[in-house]
């Protein structure tokens, strides 16, 4: 080799060399301005877990609480609503809780609850999110036993939260981590850990 | 010639930067210096004890989150909780004052101030002369001045660990016949259960951590920093290499 | 039929020529970089106009980011800065760039516009460079004039109060002029949410749009050497000249080791010394801005106080506001002061050494004096330093004329 290729060849490898540490250098320089896009602590503050205490509600009650701003339905199914929840199965789309994230693993099962009385599912539909309403009113000719609707699309639900086929919502209503913190009280948002 | 002016530069650069921070120190009186170690969590933890027991029952750190000293002086939540949370539930929460800022306001003619910030508006040093500063004066509604800064509506909060103080001033005659004061010492007048060195210790653990309050990051930064100074030597040695290369015909 | 519509929908020769059938993009690359030659004996003064781009777009970067979590109201303007500072993830890093980056874009273009001295680069054909750069600075100071009170501290507060009164200075006009900038009988919520408008999009505007000017023109003329000669006078056969070397490779990769070497000074600050002992960051500013009370010695941050200075040495407002207005314009006027056939202070005589050299002292020293508390000693110095400021300038048609020059070789020369 001569000496011009041995020049080449260095300024070739130092070339290559000085781009990747540029590179690397850029690239950890974006970490911090792409993380100060994430949640901050006060976001982390104001989405803490929230309480729902459930001494007062009536067996087939609704109630409508924020966490993170989101809205999360507690509904105190009857045993009738928990009943009716094995007749509809043939016209879901995911009777089975089969699309993991939709749900964490404790509550993957057929009522998708912790305790099969108390159903807790954020209130927004799958398909765009848009905030279901509720229609308990059972109508056997419609194959109706009561569930949620979802007024911008049609999406149905039935009372544990899981779509119907032949609509928008391609996935059950998720259900967000929670935990009894004792009878009569769900804190949302938080499944392990102290309260 | 053209070397000469660099070199004044630099020197005129450097004493432009120097000479503030030198001359700032100068106030009206002379400030002990605190020597704080800022990276000392014992003394930090100490620092955060005394605050929640003696400072925050009127003032508030309303930028500063439990959670966040939780972190940085390792402490775990039961530890924040039963330590350090006496008027607040959930470890996000920031340090609110026990007494509503507007009563607060009524009694002492002046609502005590957010300490968030306090050390870095003032000065560690300041801060640390102002705690140890306060002298028993006559028509004071406090009944005591502070040394720092008189007419100061705060009490003598600490006076149970220092016990009571009185100032010493010495007068000097002017050439034009006015007189000045100035402070010499203080003398102590009655106990407190502290002695002066156990005093000293515990004010300037408080101080560590309103410094450590007012950026909370001070720690993380100065390790960063080392670290990206490092990439940016390992960087300039290619750089310069390759430049070397690069120019290396021209002539 | 056209050339573009003979080759739709088949790119021929691969994506570039596609592009340069339809913008010049080859040729503008080569024009600007590949085959710009500026001069190959550059020393180190002649990267800072490489450093000032890079301070821009530091502060454009971290302005959009801060933008994201800052509120421009009074209410809530200071306590969104200690959220950025403490809430937001890697917040305060975002926010110490951006304050430091201010600082450092001072000392960037002061250096970048002292080193225009040493070399004459404001001298024919470069006068409307020169110009152009005279309003980027312009325009700087109002930058950070805006945006240093968007952090509502006392010294933001207090600074504005004194810079924005000495608008009312001027006659006739003086008072309505102040209320117009104010939007208000005070400095208030209102001032700060036009600075911000200000400070965020006008300013920034016309920031980028000034410097791309400044780019053209100079690329029009070609750059100066520290020589102070044409280049241009000697070319090889194929029209390069001999003493320059291509901006790329060459100038790049010297400045990219410039530019390593400022992050390093940058990061130093950023990491180690953000407040850079209140020069940066002002201790005050740590406190929220509050009306019933001024901050017991307040001074502007330094990069204004050499003006300051000359403002605070005459004893008379609307004197005070004409030799501070004169202070900042004066160096507009440079390309016709200097009288000097060289352009290189290595071919000048001693008169403009000297001269620049005091001048230099002059300047920092009232940069200094502007931090300090006006006692009488200080405001002496700042009237003695204010008469050698102006004499710098004034007196330059004289003494340039009738410096004594040394030849200027014909060729580039290498020194140290």
């Amino acid at each position: 080799m001569t000496e011009d290729d041995l020049d080449r060849n260095r300024r070739h490898f130092l070339t290559v060399a000085t781009l990747a540490t540029g590179a690397i250098g850029a690239g950890m320089v974006a970490i911090p301005f792409l993380s100060s896009l994430k949640p901050s602590a006060r976001a982390q503050a104001l989405g803490a877990p929230v309480e729902v205490p459930l001494g007062s509600m009536q067996p087939g009650e609704l109630v409508r609480v924020l966490w993170r701003g989101r809205l999360v339905f507690v509904l105190r199914r009857t045993e009738e609503m928990l009943a009716n929840l094995a007749t509809v199965v043939d016209e879901l789309r995911d009777p089975d809780s089969e699309v993991l994230e939709q749900q964490p693993d404790y509550a993957a099962n057929d009522t998708r609850s912790v305790r099969p009385e108390y159903l807790v599912v954020e209130g927004s539909c799958t398909h765009l999110g848009c905030a279901p309403l509720e229609d308990f009113e059972v109508r056997p000719a419609e194959g109706w036993g009561g569930g949620f609707f979802c007024p911008c699309h049609g999406s149905k639900f039935d009372l544990a939260g899981r779509v119907f086929k032949g609509v928008p919502a391609p996935t059950n209503l998720r259900v967000p981590p929670h935990r009894f913190v004792r009878d009569d009280l769900i804190l949302i948002g938080q499944d392990t850990g102290a309260a | 010639m053209i070397k000469s002016m660099r070199i004044a530069g630099v020197l005129a650069l450097a004493a432009f930067f120097v000479a503030p921070q030198a001359l700032a120190a100068g106030g009206a009186v002379h400030l002990e210096p605190a020597n704080l170690e800022q990276d000392n969590a014992a003394s930090l933890r100490r620092g955060a004890r005394n605050f929640m027991n003696y400072c925050s029952g009127c003032h508030s750190a309303k930028y500063v989150r439990f959670n966040t000293i939780g972190k940085a002086l390792d402490l775990s939540e039961e530890q924040l909780i039963d330590n350090l949370m006496f008027n607040a539930e959930k470890t996000f929460e920031t340090i609110q004052a026990a007494m509503p800022s507007e009563d607060a306001a009524v009694w002492y003619g002046k609502a005590p101030p957010d300490l968030s910030l306090m050390a870095r508006a003032k000065g560690a040093d300041y801060v640390y002369n102002f705690l140890k500063g306060f002298y028993i004066a006559e028509g004071s509604p406090t009944g005591v001045d502070n040394i720092v800064l008189s007419g100061t509506s705060m009490p003598h909060v600490l006076w149970e660990l220092q016990g009571y103080q009185t100032a010493i001033f010495e007068t000097h005659e002017n050439e034009d016949g006015s007189v000045k004061k100035t402070f010499a010492n203080f003398e102590q007048l009655s106990a407190g259960s502290m002695d002066a060195g156990a005093y000293d210790e515990f004010v300037r653990d408080t101080v560590n951590f309103l410094a450590y309050i007012a950026e909370p990051i001070r720690s993380d930064r100065r390790k960063l920093g080392v670290w990206v100074l490092m990439f940016l030597i390992f960087f300039y040695i290619l750089a310069a290499q390759l430049k070397k290369a690069i120019w290396k015909d021209v002539k | 039929m056209s050339r573009i519509e003979a080759e739709v929908g088949k790119p021929q020769g691969g994506l570039i020529k596609w592009i340069d059938d339809r913008f010049p993009l080859t040729s503008t690359l080569k024009y600007h970089v590949t085959e710009y030659y500026a001069s190959k004996n550059f020393n180190w003064w002649f990267v800072f106009g490489v450093l000032a781009m890079v301070v821009l777009v530091i502060q454009l970067v971290t302005g959009i980011f801060l933008t994201m979590n800052y509120k421009p109201a009074a209410a809530e303007a200071f306590a969104s800065v200690e959220y950025i500072m403490r809430d937001v993830e890697w917040g305060w890093l975002i926010r110490y760039m951006h304050s430091t980056g201010a600082s450092f874009f001072f000392i960037v273009v002061y250096l970048h516009m002292f080193r225009a001295m040493l070399y004459g680069s404001y001298k024919k054909p470069r006068e409307l460079i020169w110009l152009i750069g005279m309003l980027i600075f312009f325009v700087l100071m109002a930058e950070g004039f805006a945006g240093y009170l968007l952090p509502w501290g006392q010294m933001s507060y207090w600074g504005a109060q004194v810079i924005i009164s000495l608008f009312g200075a001027i006659p006739v006009v003086g008072d309505a002029l102040v209320e117009i900038i104010r939007g208000d009988y005070s400095i208030s919520d209102i001032t700060l949410n036009r600075f911000f408008a200000l400070h965020v999009i006008v300013l920034p505007l016309a920031l980028i749009g000034l410097i791309f000017v400044h780019i053209v023109a100079l690329h029009e003329v070609g750059s100066n050497n520290p020589d102070g000669i044409d280049i241009k006078k000697h070319k090889d056969e194929s029209g390069k000249p001999l003493d320059g070397v291509a901006f790329h490779p060459y100038h790049t990769s010297k400045d990219l080791v410039g530019i390593i070497v400022f992050l390093m000074i940058f990061s130093a600050v950023v990491f180690f010394a953000p407040d850079m002992g209140g020069m940066f960051l002002e201790h005050a500013n740590f406190e929220p801005a509050n009306m019933t009370a001024t901050p017991e010695h307040i001074a502007p941050v330094w990069y204004y106080t050499p003006y300051y200075a000359i403002l605070r040495a005459v004893p008379d407002k609307l004197w005070g506001f004409i030799l501070f207005a004169m202070a900042v314009v004066l160096p507009v006027f440079l390309p016709w002061l200097d009288r000097c056939r060289v352009r290189s202070i290595r071919y000048r005589g001693w008169m403009y050494k000297t001269a620049l050299t005091v001048f230099v002292i002059t300047f920092v020293m009232l940069g200094w004096l502007g931090l300090q508390a006006a006692t009488p000693l200080y405001v002496m110095l700042a009237r003695v330093f204010s008469v050698l400021y102006f004499a710098f300038f004034l007196l330059m048609p004289f003494y340039t004329a009738m410096d004594k020059t040394k030849p200027e070789p014909d060729r580039v020369v290498y020194h140290d």
